[in-house]
């Protein structure tokens, strides 16, 4: 094992994709960093205090892992769905009984996305009690909650596309509600329904910002959340080790 | 050095408070507060504990989505009205909310003020110095609070909301606890220590919670009360 792992990583291969061998000291590790588009992302080096479970609890390593599930499920899903009706709701029962591992991924999608909007609440929470909103993080705090609503409505709009009567009334309460607002109400519901009823263009509609319009505008924002997080100083954390405690001075 | 002798407070006004002096103990070792605090490569310690952390995320929903499918109802049907329609769960604590209020206050108006109040709150400088609720002139706190929350919980009685009233007079009572008990028990001093910002979120979460648990568990149809052990949930 050890040699073959030699052989990879002293390949001519390995170095022109990772431009980095050597791990065992830390000029490789940053190297690992500064090499990587997307671990770039992270800063070199991480406060030892903010590693423990405690600190963070993960909740947003937990909610992005659940948004890359989403969106590869998502994909996956997209292959089979058509959205208009009354094709969308056969779908769901294709999925169901003619693609290999349909309800399977089908489950994945859903038990995920309702996970993700309790991960996210969560983490808001946990970023709350820790006092991370404060200067300078201000800026980073609106982008959690932009990121909150964001994940709100992907839900909201991924509910209708199954079109089951489930979807279709949940759906409903969601629009009545926009009908509600003062002034705009009628006509936030008609451009959110694409008609006065919930039909063939709401559907459409509600796919196009389920599957483009909101993933890409949460990719974007998370992109530059990850970021605030290291210019404002990493991460806050909300419960240290007993032996990183700060004492009270009274 | 007698315990009086000073106070110290962590500010956040570096204007008003250029320099920071600290008196250390000689009982607590001087290596806790630092700025400059151990470092450690993010590569591989924070990478390989994201990694394991998607695994783990991975591995716990494959196996809820082996066990329990996704719920799949008839064909989406305009004429034949689901009762009762419930919006999904993160949304019934808003539909708990129209059952109380007008549709203008509980669609449009609460949701709009919770989402300002949360994107403005760290622009005031309310809990920047990590002030405690009970810090200075404690009868006109008191005072105060009582005031405003006699005014809420009116306000709520007037729409028949117990579910919002009980739990905003259960977070009044923990508030003034600290005012009436005067003892050093470790709960009662550590609740204490807690500002009127965390207050109002704890307030604001536990309403949420409230809410969100009655619509889901306790609503059957025309949203009337139904216990979940005697009708099931809807």
């Amino acid at each position: 094992m050890r040699r073959l792992y030699q052989i990879i990583i002293s390949s001519e291969f390995w170095k022109s994709i990772f431009r980095t061998r050597n791990f065992s000291t830390n000029l490789g590790r940053s190297m690992v960093i500064f090499n990587n588009l997307f671990l770039h992302i992270l800063p070199v080096k991480t406060k030892r205090e903010t590693l423990h479970f405690g600190a963070t609890m993960y909740l947003g390593f937990i909610s992005f892992s659940l948004f890359v599930i989403l969106t590869l499920t998502g994909i996956y899903l997209m292959l089979y769905y058509h959205p208009s009706v009354p094709q969308a709701y056969w779908d769901m029962k294709d999925l169901q009984f003619a693609v290999s591992n349909g309800v399977f991924i089908r489950n994945l999608h859903r038990w995920s996305a309702h996970a993700m909007v309790a991960a996210v609440f969560l983490h808001m929470l946990r970023v709350f009690y820790a006092g991370a909103y404060k200067t300078p993080k201000q800026f980073n705090w609106g982008m959690g909650i932009m990121l909150l609503i964001l994940t709100l409505l992907l839900s909201y709009t991924g509910y209708l596309l199954p079109w089951d009567q489930l979807a279709y009334w949940a759906v409903s309460v969601g629009a009545n509600m926009a009908d509600a607002a003062p002034v705009i109400g009628p006509k936030l519901k008609f451009l959110l329904l694409g008609g006065n009823n919930i039909g063939e263009n709401t559907l459409i509609r509600f796919y196009v910002l389920h599957c483009v319009i909101l993933p890409l505008a949460a990719a974007g924002l998370i992109g530059v959340h990850f970021w605030r997080v290291r210019k404002d100083g990493g991460v806050t954390p909300l419960f240290r080790k007993r032996s990183e405690q700060i004492p009270d001075n009274e | 050095m007698s315990k009086k002798d000073f106070q110290t407070t962590i500010d956040a006004e570096v204007k008003a408070v250029p320099k920071r002096i600290a008196f250390i103990k000689r009982d607590v070792s001087a290596h806790v507060k630092s700025e400059d605090s151990e470092m450690v490569m993010t590569f591989p310690h924070l990478v390989v504990r994201g990694i394991i952390c998607f695994q783990i995320v991975t591995i716990i929903l494959v196996i809820i989505s082996l066990l329990f499918d996704a719920p799949l109802g008839a064909i989406a049907n305009p004429l034949h009205t689901e009762v009762p329609a419930k919006a999904p769960w993160y949304f019934l604590g808003l539909q708990e909310l129209l059952h109380y209020f007008p549709p203008v206050v509980a669609g449009v108006l609460i949701p709009a003020l919770v989402i300002i109040s949360l994107f403005v709150m760290p622009y005031f400088q309310i809990n920047a110095k990590a002030e405690r609720l009970w810090e200075s002139d404690q009868k006109k706190t008191l005072f105060v609070l009582t005031f405003v929350v006699v005014f809420l919980v009116a306000l709520f009685s007037f729409f028949h909301a117990m579910a919002i009233s009980i739990p905003t007079l259960f977070i009044y009572c923990l508030m003034i606890l600290p005012y009436f008990i005067k003892s050093d028990i470790k709960f009662i001093s550590w609740m204490r220590h807690i500002s009127l910002t965390n207050w109002i979120m704890t307030w604001f979460v536990l309403l949420a919670f409230v809410l969100t648990v009655i619509g889901v568990f306790f609503r059957g149809p025309y949203w009337r009360w139904a216990w979940p052990w005697i009708e099931g949930i809807y």
